[in-house]
């Protein structure tokens, strides 16, 4: 122990000593609980704010009716709407590239230099800023279509998919015992319908809770639409054209000075968090029932 | 198990059954490697879209675009050096105040935490980190801010404000939103995400080593700095980077609360602008292009600077984990 002690020596020695490691054990845990309370603090603040002032908003209106020019009254129609088009349109396009690409890794890949580079790129691209993707997105789908579309925030928001997908599938993969493949192969079934009948049954929910996943981490972007979908006043299905979305709408509806606007952005703030924590609950509640079924 | 289905086909070579599955054996396994390759080259893509995008700027303004404050759409004259400068100065006040707070709640849940409340806290740790930044973006723009502007500014002038030295980072009105307002509520963002980190780390340490020392009658203090902390140093490391990354790229709530101003103020209390708020707040309304690839640069600088950040995080978690498994 790297305690130097400074008391004189003696009878008390000893004591004094152990006094002093005891008082320095005492103040750092105690800084450890106050860390803990500290975390938690916000976590209770910010939910509560966003309860007080989320709760204030909703009504019908906010489900019926869309978007309103500054100073009237309305809701969140084309904007919920347009947020499930693409969260919906961005998991299609993302889960099966996702699960593939994952499936590669954990069983033909394994111990391969290419597997190996991926699992470190897929990694990267996981914690990577999403506004990174944005850009991507809008040099590779928004100039060369010449406008801002509801299918480019698609495809970003599917960017953001990919990797959630790619590493859970994997590490659910992984945990599927050999002896589960190997028996389907000694009854003679091909490498793919082991695959596919076996493996991914046994990691079905370990799987499902990785979409899951996915789809909490994507509901709540905004950076990836603001240059890629945009944003709509008006009620469109028109995947071609700029959409209204969740994120954006509260992003300028909050920046706005209107105090019409700024309720709504309150509304729409409390619809996203209980969808994303209602999803991240399910997809928690699913792994633990999937664990219980694997012991 | 690679050349199995080859074996298997060998044996009833001229069924065609078999040959049909072989060929499905094949189809599905290429189907998988390509779509590995595709995340392979989406990285590629993302790295060769952002030069391409931003060779116009740089070839305009040079090395000099990192180094320069000037950020003026009117005579078409941008450097990076101010939003570069609040990328680097929020984060570093993130990491300030939120690493030692996650140390702290990480020890907290290995070490002191009760049995039952272990997976409550956890879990309410990690609904922090569900949460999408555009909450703590209006949280932070509506009540955070003048929180600081009420109480807590006004203390920093008054007090740490007339020390020399430090005292210019604390000086100047309170505006409530600026830099330290964006720091703080990063801070706030990657607690989630160093503690759960900091926390698997713990756990991959071995108990017998823990039990020996209280045996040798280490205090819980003594044992987490003189075992824990030594013992899972790398992993730490890699955590932190990895909570550094997070900060680093952060967009939305920061863009709320930080002013968005290109000048680099020596006030933390002063608005400014980071890179991914200057790219949020600008991008759509960017006129010519010169300013639109200017934006693209200074995501190709911050793409750089996070990708150097989170793939030294990653090779640390790697060698932790290789320690932990033997």
């Amino acid at each position: 122990m790297a305690i130097t002690d400074t008391s004189p020596p003696g009878t008390n020695f000893a004591m004094g000593r152990y006094k002093r490691r005891k008082v320095g054990n005492t103040i750092t845990m105690g800084l450890a609980v106050g860390a803990a309370v500290f975390g938690l603090l916000w976590l209770v603040w910010i939910l509560a704010v966003l309860l007080i002032n989320g709760l204030s908003a909703i009504s019908l209106g906010l489900f019926t009716q869309n978007t309103p020019p500054p100073g009237s009254t309305g809701g969140l129609l084309n904007a919920i709407f347009g947020s499930l088009v693409m969260t919906v349109l961005g998991m299609l396009i993302g889960t099966p590239i996702g699960i593939m690409a994952g499936t590669y890794l954990a069983e033909y890949g394994k111990g391969t230099k290419l597997a190996e580079v991926t699992r470190f790129i897929n990694d990267i691209l996981l914690s990577a800023p999403s506004i990174i993707v944005g850009l991507f997105i809008y040099t590779i789908v928004v100039v060369p279509m010449g406008h801002f579309s509801a299918w480019a925030g698609s495809i970003s928001l599917a960017v953001l998919v990919i990797p959630v997908v790619v590493r859970t599938t994997e590490d659910m993969l992984n945990l599927v015992p050999g002896s589960l493949r190997e028996a389907a192969a000694a009854l003679g079934a091909p490498r793919w319908k082991v695959i596919v009948q076996v493996t991914y049954r046994a990691a079905r929910s370990g799987i499902m809770t990785g979409i899951l996943l996915a789809v909490a981490r994507i509901s709540g972007e905004t950076a990836p639409l603001l240059f890629t979908a945009l944003n709509n006043q008006f009620w469109s299905v028109n995947m071609n054209a700029p959409m209204a979305n969740l994120p954006v709408t509260i992003f300028q509806f909050a920046l706005s000075p209107y105090e019409d606007w700024q309720r709504l952005a309150w509304g729409g703030s409390l619809l996203i968090t209980v969808a994303i924590l209602a999803l991240n609950i399910g997809a928690r509640m699913l792994a633990s029932i999937g664990t219980k079924k694997g012991q | 198990m690679v050349d199995m289905a080859v074996k298997a086909s060998d044996i009833s070579a001229e069924s065609p059954r078999a040959r049909t599955q072989r060929r499905n054996d094949l189809l599905f396994r290429g189907a998988t490697l390509f779509f590995a390759l595709l995340v392979l080259t989406l990285l590629g893509g993302v790295i060769i879209s952002l030069i391409h995008g931003a060779l116009p700027a740089l070839k305009a303004f040079g090395f000099g675009f990192v180094t320069t404050e000037i950020w003026n759409p009117v005579t078409e004259k941008f450097g990076a050096l101010a939003p570069i400068y609040g990328t680097l100065v929020t984060s570093a006040i993130a990491m300030l105040v939120g690493v030692p707070v996650s140390f702290g709640i990480a020890i907290f849940l290995t070490e002191l935490c009760p049995a039952w409340a272990k997976r409550p806290i956890g879990i309410a740790v990690e609904l922090l980190a569900g949460i999408p930044s555009i909450i703590y973006g209006i949280w932070g723009l509506f009540v955070f801010a003048p929180f600081l502007q009420r109480t807590v500014q006004p203390f920093l002038i008054n007090t740490l404000g007339n020390v020399p030295g430090i005292g210019v980072w604390f000086k100047g009105p309170p505006y409530g939103i600026g830099v330290l307002t964006a720091g703080l509520i990063l801070a706030i963002m990657i607690l989630p995400f160093i503690t759960s980190i900091t926390r698997d780390v713990f756990e991959t340490m071995p108990t017998m080593l823990r039990e020996s020392a209280y045996g040798l009658g280490a205090t819980t203090w003594e044992v987490v700095r003189d075992i824990t902390i030594p013992y899972t140093r790398v992993g730490l490391v890699g955590g932190v980077m990895l909570g550094l990354g997070r900060a680093l790229g952060e967009t939305m709530a920061v863009t709320f609360v930080i002013g968005n101003s290109h000048r680099i103020a020596s006030s933390l209390l002063a608005p400014g602008t980071t890179i991914s708020a200057a790219i949020a707040n600008e991008f759509t309304e960017a006129v010519g292009d010169t300013y639109t690839s200017s934006l693209i640069a200074l995501g190709l600088v911050l793409f750089v600077i996070t990708f150097i950040v989170l793939s030294l995080a990653k090779l640390m978690l790697v060698r932790m984990n290789r320690k932990a498994g033997t």
